[in-house]
């Protein structure tokens, strides 16, 4: 048979696996703080033989677009959104640290500030413990401190800082987990020039309207490497009729 | 079969989640004393299908990786205990907490839950009830020939009896806060129970430790904001359509697969 099929092969196999991208998108269209996955195809030329005719399709969907999300108000102390650049710190089970910017965080039964999932977030000097029965406040630069209700604009007291960083965009990957980290391993260095937005949320970075798109036109990709493998089986039909003896 | 079948599934029983959540606080946008709740989500685990720099075949490289996501997960109901508005309705056994303490209640089977609803009743034993006739603790008694009942902000229920002109005081409600309220868990009839994730009650006196002051003849309207409520309804059921559609294509795509060979 042709080998144009399995060229065509690569390359419904691969846009299989980028729709399943998109709908990855599409499906945390409203999980904050999310940032979307970016798809590219490569084309791998096979090489050998005497003359390189065909190039096999690849997807290398290891991209991240980094651009802001959308602010939204909620009104809630412990949301926080990071605006422009910059990154929270949270704990991994296994101790280290990743990246995120989803800021709905909650305080644990033992006083620990955490994200929504469950993972301590880290401050100054690791995971960052309010005392109970204060009210606390978030600072532009993350700076959490409790006022004490039973004195009346009385002086409020600093707890912790939370770690905010600004890595290098380019040397950051999505951990299977869905924080990120950094490719080299480097840690993260405070960056005091990150701002927070108390009491609002980043949206998923998301755009509809680009992953509608980009599912039609995979969905049409597809069709036509499904036409050039009915092509294939019909030039090898012809050919297998054109030397059919009987 | 095909991921995005499963990962779009996954993006649609988020919505419907969200939708639920939406729906009830809707469905409790009259409720005295009701905390809306909020659903929290986060992308599920990738797949890295490639490491970069794997062979793409004997001769070639791989300049770059492959990694696919699974979706989306919902992770939590967060409960959202912002204050409710004060709304008067002059009726002395209503009172409301401005701040963030909860009042204590003796369940029937000796346990103690915890409400925001302060529209209280005197049942046939004098005794200070929640609408649906537990008793609020520690238990306040009101005389039965009381011409009045007045609740301090401290919490003080003092009553005037007939032909004395000093107050008598009856005792004193206290509140209880929680280091986290958010981890409390909703039993239906305003009530909250503690679990492990809220810590234990500190209770005290209204007014110390946080726990907010007393106002008598008001209640404390629902937290639910009806018109952010109508644009997340909007949001929720466009994102909806969206994984739907995602999943029409995948099938429209696996039909055309289907088709070859045929």
């Amino acid at each position: 048979m042709d080998r144009v099929i399995y060229t065509a092969m690569t390359g419904a196999q691969h846009i299989l696996d980028q729709q399943a991208t998109n709908s990855n998108n599409l499906a945390n269209v409203s999980t904050t703080g999310f940032k979307a996955q970016i798809d590219s195809f490569l084309s791998v030329p096979i090489k050998g033989g005497s003359l390189d005719t065909r190039s096999f399709v690849v997807n290398a969907s290891g991209g991240t677009d980094f651009s802001p999300g959308a602010i939204k108000q909620t009104g809630r102390t412990l949301d926080l959104a990071i605006e422009g650049k910059g990154w929270f710190s949270v704990q991994r089970p296994d101790g280290t640290e990743g990246l995120t910017r989803n800021g709905s965080f909650k305080i644990s039964e033992n006083g620990i500030l955490q994200t929504a999932g469950g993972r301590n977030v880290l401050g100054g000097g690791g995971p960052i413990t309010i005392p109970p029965n204060v009210n606390i406040s978030i600072g532009a630069d993350g700076t959490i401190s409790s006022v004490d209700p039973a004195v009346s604009g009385g002086p409020s007291t600093p707890i912790d800082i939370i770690k905010l960083s600004n890595p290098d965009e380019k040397s950051l990957v999505r951990g299977d987990d869905g924080l990120f980290k950094s490719v080299s391993g480097a840690g993260y260095v405070a960056d005091p020039t990150v701002k927070v937005v108390n009491g609002a949320l980043e949206d998923s970075n998301v755009s509809v309207i680009h992953s509608m798109v980009n599912m039609i036109s995979l969905a049409r990709s597809f069709d036509i490497q499904m036409q050039l493998m009915k092509n294939a089986e019909n030039s090898d039909q012809h050919a297998a009729q054109l030397f059919n003896l009987s | 079969m095909i991921r995005s079948l499963w990962i779009s599934k996954t993006g649609l029983e988020a919505q419907q989640t969200q939708m639920d959540v939406i729906s009830n606080n809707l469905a409790n946008v009259s409720t005295s004393g009701f905390k809306k709740s909020r659903a929290v989500f986060e992308d599920l685990l990738y797949q890295t299908l490639r490491q970069p720099g794997a062979q793409s075949s004997q001769q070639t490289q791989l300049p770059s990786g492959m990694q696919i996501g699974t979706g989306v997960k919902p992770v939590a109901t967060e409960r959202i205990f912002t204050q409710g508005n004060l709304q008067q309705t002059s009726n002395n056994t209503d009172i409301a907490i401005n701040g963030s303490g909860f009042y204590q209640v003796l369940m029937p089977d000796g346990t103690t839950q915890y409400t925001r609803d302060g529209s209280f009743q005197i049942n046939s034993t004098g005794q200070l009830v929640t609408s649906s006739g537990y008793t609020v603790q520690p238990p306040i008694t009101i005389p039965a020939n009381a011409q009045t009942v007045t609740v301090a902000a401290d919490g003080v229920v003092s009553v005037t009896l007939p032909n004395t002109v000093a107050q008598t005081q009856v005792g004193q409600i206290q509140l209880a806060t929680f280091i986290n309220p958010a981890g409390l868990s909703a039993k239906g009839e305003n009530l909250y129970a503690e679990t492990a994730a809220s810590g234990t009650p500190n209770p005290s006196n209204p007014g110390a430790n946080g726990t907010g002051v007393l106002v008598q003849g008001f209640i404390e309207t629902s937290n639910v904001n009806v018109v952010e409520e109508m644009v997340n309804m909007i949001q929720t059921q466009r994102a909806y359509e969206i994984n739907s559609k995602a999943i029409t294509t995948s099938d429209q795509m696996l039909q055309r697969l289907a088709q070859l060979g045929g």
